[in-house]
């Protein structure tokens, strides 16, 4: 039965730093940029690295649409048998309209047992996601799916 | 919002009566309603523990922690569902308030602020313990009653350059779809709650202030006696219904 | 190493060989350092990577990015080796390192 944990004793006594996990003193950070130098294309292209996916074997779960591009939840499942000679090395998410089209790579092991993910996304509008694994035989496998974004009537920027 | 105005095209007939009022999570989509109900992948969790490490953290000042006084974080369940207050002199006292006096009367420390981490963390810790029980707020007694009907008076009241009141969307449009949103009836039980819109915890102040934005009407601050009124007013609207707090909302 | 606010959702015991799901929520603004309107305002301060090591090996490694919602939610699956700490790891922009762990029992 999988339990949740919450902060653990060493947390509480070690003088937990609280809340926000903020800027560290003194530590130069990145500055942001409005948008990737890479296009989605461009992005797409350099993961398949001039080998063609096969369009099978991934299943992308994501809601009917999305109330809020804030938080969109994606469960990736990639069919392997995740042995040593034959498992999925990567996973890779791009949302075709974000100004980062380069959501997320995930990096699996034969340990993982199953190659199946899941995380949240932000994203700026409806568009297109797509998912290209990778497989330690060097195999491409890729799907894709539209998810419609749709803005709640508060939008109050408050 | 010129996205309000097409809303008075689709305008139900009549008010709300007592009986049509339903729980807030009950507009929101399965998907939310969902996660709302799933705490490994509810972020407002994530405020509440932060809460609970703070229940037992003891002020600079030396005075004891929450837990000095009021011993198990336990103990404060369904104390949420019985705010805000009213004072017999008429003060309105809502969980924020009240952890704020407690603060600043039996730990000398200075007040987290509205909105703060500390405050958001700390107040939806001490709801939760009060989550799934029915709203049961006090409103007898003559000043419980003149709060009562001012903030009556607020939520019927249109307001703003689109000229609308809190019961317009609130009563007569609840269940109706607004842009991507579904109208509920704005009872506020989820609150603090973890808000897509925001990517973070709010109070219920903030989310009043967002409304009061929503149809161009002055925003009142947080913990303003017209937000407080208007509190009491939609708790006892809510009377029975469950807290809902961390909820999950848009 | 400093700690975060994170909740783990696992099992606290599994059988060897069993295939376990971990689900983490960790509180983090995911700051993109861009505002509505698309200008550039604060840095972008984000948690970039995540890892977990469980008996010895990196068993699992995400690389995060600005279109990760704030409050990140993860979850994957992992074999239970051996009885032991699992930690897990997130490395923010600018250096620092936030780390968590869990107990995992394997009969």
């Amino acid at each position: 039965m999988a339990r949740t944990r919450g902060p653990s004793r060493r947390d509480l006594v070690g003088g937990a730093s609280l809340g926000v996990a903020l800027l560290a003193t003194g530590v130069k950070t990145a500055h942001a940029q409005a948008s990737s130098d890479e296009s989605f294309e461009q992005a797409e292209r350099a993961i398949l690295s001039g080998r063609t996916p096969k369009a099978a074997g991934v299943e992308i779960v994501m809601p009917q649409l999305s109330e809020n591009g804030n938080s969109v939840d994606i469960t990736v499942t990639v069919a392997s048998p995740m042995t040593a000679e034959d498992h999925v090395r990567r996973v890779h998410i791009l949302a075709e309209k974000n100004p980062f089209p380069r959501v997320a790579t995930f990096h699996l092991t034969p340990r993982a047992g199953r190659a199946e993910v899941s995380t949240r996304m932000r994203l700026a509008t409806t568009q297109e996601i797509v998912v290209i694994a990778e497989t330690s035989r060097g195999e491409l496998l890729r799907a894709q799916r539209e998810m419609i974004v749709i803005l709640g009537a508060c939008v109050d920027g408050g | 919002m010129r996205r309000i105005a097409a809303l008075l095209l689709v305008c139900a007939a009549g008010a709300a009566e007592a009986s049509d009022i339903r729980a807030s999570r009950e507009f929101l989509s399965f998907d939310l309603r969902a996660q709302q109900d799933d705490p490994s992948r509810h972020p407002g969790w994530l405020w509440v523990e932060q809460g609970e490490t703070m229940w037992s953290r003891a002020p600079a000042s030396g005075k004891p922690s929450c837990q000095g006084c009021h011993g198990d974080i336990a103990t404060m369940r369904g104390v949420s569902a019985r705010y805000p207050q009213v004072t017999p002199t008429g003060e309105v006292i809502n969980l924020e308030g009240r952890i704020e006096r407690c603060r600043a009367d039996n730990q000398q420390a200075p007040a987290f602020g509205y909105e703060s981490e500390w405050l958001l963390s700390l107040t939806a810790a001490v709801a939760a313990r009060s989550r799934g029980l029915p709203v049961s707020v006090a409103t007898d007694g003559p000043a419980a009653a003149a709060v009562l009907a001012e903030g009556r008076r607020l939520y019927t009241t249109r307001q703003g350059q689109l000229n609308l009141s809190c019961a317009q969307c609130h009563d007569e449009n609840a269940g109706l779809r607004l842009r991507g949103d579904v109208i509920s009836n704005g009872l506020g039980t989820g609150y603090p709650a973890y808000r897509l819109e925001w990517n973070g915890m709010g109070s219920l102040h903030r989310r009043l202030r967002a409304c009061s934005l929503g149809v161009r009407a002055t925003q009142f601050s947080y913990g303003s006696p017209e937000y407080l009124a208007l509190e009491l007013f939609l708790a006892d609207r809510a009377r029975g219904l469950p807290v809902e707090t961390p909820g999950l909302r848009r | 190493m400093a700690t975060i606010a994170a909740r783990i959702t696992m099992p606290e015991t599994a059988k060897k060989g069993e295939i376990i799901e971990i689900r983490l929520l960790v509180r983090h603004p995911m700051e993109r350092g861009i505002d509505a309107q698309g200008a550039v305002s604060v840095r972008r301060q984000i948690l970039h990577t995540f890892r977990v090591r469980y008996a010895g090996e990196e068993v699992f490694h995400m690389d995060l990015s600005t279109g990760i919602a704030a409050n990140p939610y993860i979850a994957f699956t992992t074999t239970a080796v051996e009885t032991g700490e699992i930690t897990f790891e997130w490395v923010e922009d600018g250096g620092a390192v936030y780390q968590r762990s869990a107990m995992l029992t394997v009969t």
